[in-house]
């Protein structure tokens, strides 16, 4: 007797399961750009969502990767070789250091930039990043980017997880809004 | 409910965003609520008119009361009720 209840319930529970998928909702986001103003943009959404109480997930590729950088000396597990080493040097090492898309003119609109955001109270981009966290943001970096770029777990901020593109895409096919910047 | 009806509001907490641009006032009034007991009234002032729109979006999305907005000498006055 109790096997055949159980057989009842085993043979209902499966179309009822395909049909509880739950309603996509939240943010995911692809950051892939490494400059001030586009991550600025990036991370006001970020924030503006996760205080609206959505789940947010934000997977950093490419560029997007040096805003998780940590500024200041990084002690790495095995040597650099000279490719990665160089572009180590030549990119941006954290949220404090990236250039304007436009007008940066050599550092000069950057820094202009900085100071009217200072006057008009806009929060800089090492807070906005801190925040997030702080607000349960689920920070991803993408490790094929980072294998590419030479870009080691251990130069990274903590607190985040590492993914692959099924990450995103599970992220992405759960969440109603999918952003790319 | 109108303005003169919204200044008579007992007030359970008030949220000074003043000179505080977007997202900053949005993030305080996630953080401030947490401190009004469930029924009680918020009044968010900010300087930001875009705070206008985000702080009552905000509410209807997390279950709080928009009640209404009082503009006054380049502030604005944005008062809810705490749902839960």
């Amino acid at each position: 007797m109790i096997g055949a209840t159980e057989m009842e319930t085993g043979e209902h529970a499966l179309p009822e399961l395909a049909e509880e998928k739950p309603t996509p909702h939240g943010l995911s986001m692809v950051v892939f750009s490494g400059e001030l103003d586009k991550a600025l943009a990036a991370f006001i959404i970020a924030n503006g969502a996760a205080a609206m109480d959505l789940p947010v997930t934000m997977f950093f590729t490419f560029w997007g990767l040096n805003i998780l950088r940590k500024d200041g000396p990084v002690t790495f597990a095995s040597p650099k070789d000279s490719t990665e080493k160089m572009f180590g040097m030549m990119m941006p090492k954290g949220a404090k250091h990236l250039k304007l898309s436009q007008l940066n003119m050599g550092g000069l609109g950057t820094r202009m930039m900085k100071r009217v955001m200072t006057r008009k109270h806009v929060m800089d981009l090492p807070t906005l990043v801190k925040t997030a966290q702080e607000q349960g943001v689920r920070f991803v970096a993408c490790t094929m980017s980072m294998d590419l770029m030479g870009i080691r777990k251990e130069e990274l901020i903590s607190g985040i997880d590492f993914g692959g593109v099924g990450s995103f895409i599970d992220a992405a096919d759960s969440s109603r809004i999918s952003l790319f910047v | 409910m109108n303005a003169e009806e919204l200044r008579q509001l007992k007030v359970d907490k008030v949220v000074d965003a003043r000179g505080v641009a977007c997202p900053g006032p949005l993030l305080e009034a996630k953080r401030a609520v947490t401190g009004v007991p469930i029924r009680g009234v918020m009044e968010v002032v900010s300087s930001d008119e875009g705070t206008t729109e985000d702080v009552p979006l905000w509410a209807k999305k997390v279950g709080h009361e928009y009640l209404g907005t009082v503009a006054d000498a380049g502030l604005w006055h944005i008062y809810l009720r705490r749902g839960k």
